[in-house]
């Protein structure tokens, strides 16, 4: 077991990951944007070279995507190999968050959900929102960012069906909750579905979900089949880019599944818009770095 | 198709000139306002520090760095406007002509105000900032600097645009249109499912 070490060096990376997903769109979503474009036609089709034109701009200018810099999440996997201290970690990534927040003059877009007051730091009680994960080895740490705007987050759906409702009653809440979404959340989206689990789980799911490069299916033949599925129907809804019409209301879908309790069914939706920001790293416990997402 | 370029105060005719799928390119002052704004604005009901008549309101709260005095804009984009959907008719109330938004409006009260009042909602792509921000000239004034960033915003802006018309003052409704065929094709799939 190696403890683990670079904790300044993790702070420096929960930052530069925060802005970097906002600059910077992920290769795999580039690649579907410009796809999704070519096979559009009249509005859809101006939308999309704006989409993709866009996405030049932010990258030649070294500005923000999308000026929504989100909710801040970050998905933290824990090799087993690894001694590490979790109160550190969120520390890290917190002051990470708030030094970025100040250099790059980010807006802050965090605030108490009561009084609704804004600290000016992207941070407060419970933000950023850290997941942790065990790995079953791994002498390091990956470090995962994906700050979640809130057009797309306020399309979030949640439902306990009944086993008898089965995989039909599933098909049908997703392809339902994604047209509830309609425009609102900036298609085309990348679907993500959480299945089984508690709520809590379910809904993480969902969310885990959206970490995931398009054009990886999920390992297992049944759930990519699913996913495969869900994306038909989905797109033949025709809401179509900004929701404006068109043959794409999402690139993909992707599922994550836990097992669950034998009288629940219990499915969540969580939508990400076209930007599909994310950004990881791998750290080892002696500091060495590897780009992984 | 048909392109219009419009400067602010817009007029009830400038308007009603606008069809669904047309395209819209602004230049001038622009005003930039979202949910607290408009909290403040109409339901606490604080005046507008500037005259409403036949503006230009966005839904947006941009990134700025404060250098000495001045704001300068560093990414500008379009919020969802569904959530201040129950502001339109109020802004519309204080003369507002037209709203630049993302994801369009759905209250029925809101539909029918941009009838009776003569406005139009104009579909800007969201997320698109970096490219917005290149047609922001300069953040001319600030107000209601303790919202940060949700304070009312001055843009003066070069031929914005293409925005889409999504929905006219006539009761054309580009979004309706499109959720009405996906509702169609819903209940199609939903009799597969409940076979």
């Amino acid at each position: 077991m190696r403890q683990f070490r670079a904790y300044d060096h993790l702070q420096d990376w929960a930052g530069r990951l925060y802005r970097q997903a906002l600059v910077q769109a992920p290769k795999d979503v580039v690649l579907a944007l410009a796809r999704t474009r070519d096979r559009e036609k009249g509005l859809a089709r101006e939308i999309m070279e704006l989409v993709v034109n866009n996405i030049e701009i932010a990258e030649a200018n070294d500005t923000l995507i999308c000026q929504d810099t989100g909710l801040p999440i970050y998905w933290v996997k824990v090799g087993s190999g690894v001694a590490l201290n979790l109160h550190r970690v969120v520390e890290a990534i917190r002051r990470g968050v708030e030094e970025a927040t100040r250099r790059f003059a980010l807006r802050s877009s965090v605030c108490h959900p009561l009084s609704r007051q804004n600290p000016q730091t992207n941070t407060g009680l419970g933000v950023p929102v850290v997941h942790f994960e065990a790995l079953e080895d791994g002498d390091y740490i990956e470090i995962h960012a994906l700050p979640k705007g809130s057009g797309s987050e306020n399309q979030t759906f949640f439902t306990m069906l009944d086993p008898a409702q089965g995989l039909n009653g599933v098909k049908q809440f997703v392809v339902e909750s994604v047209l509830r979404a309609g425009p609102k959340g900036c298609p085309p989206y990348v679907v993500g579905v959480g299945l089984g689990g508690s709520a809590d789980l379910c809904m993480w799911l969902a969310k885990k979900a959206l970490f995931r490069k398009i054009g990886e299916p999920h390992p297992d033949p049944e759930v990519a089949a699913l996913e495969k599925e869900l994306l038909e129907y989905i797109n033949q809804l025709g809401i179509g880019p900004q929701g404006l019409g068109g043959h794409t209301t999402a690139m993909a879908v992707h599922t994550e599944y836990a097992y669950t309790h034998i009288s629940q069914n219990p499915v969540a939706v969580n939508l990400q818009c076209w930007r599909g920001l994310r950004a990881g790293v791998r750290l080892y416990w002696d500091g060495r770095e590897e780009v992984v997402a | 198709m048909r392109a219009f370029e419009l400067e602010p105060p817009l007029s009830e005719e400038q308007v009603r000139e606008l069809r669904v799928g047309d395209r819209v390119y602004i230049s001038g002052l622009i005003l930039g306002m979202r949910d607290a704004t408009l909290i403040r604005l109409l339901d606490h009901g604080q005046p507008s520090p500037v005259n409403l008549q036949g503006q230009v309101v966005l839904h947006t709260a941009p990134n700025v760095r404060k250098n000495g005095e001045v704001y300068v804009p560093l990414s500008v984009g379009t919020t969802t406007s569904a959530r201040m959907d129950r502001f339109t008719r109020g802004l519309l109330d204080l003369g507002v002509r037209a709203i630049i938004g993302k994801g369009g409006l759905y209250r029925e009260d809101s539909l029918r105000a941009l009838q009776e009042k003569g406005g139009v909602y104009l579909a800007i792509v969201g997320g698109a900032a970096a490219w917005e921000t290149s047609k922001i000239e300069a953040i001319e004034k600030v107000f209601w600097e303790d919202l940060m960033p949700e304070c009312l915003w001055v843009f003066r802006v070069r031929g914005l645009g293409p925005l889409f018309v999504g929905i006219d003052s006539h009761g054309g409704n580009l979004y309706r249109e499109i959720l009405v065929q996906a509702e169609a094709k819903l209940a199609k799939l939903k009799e597969l499912w409940e076979r």
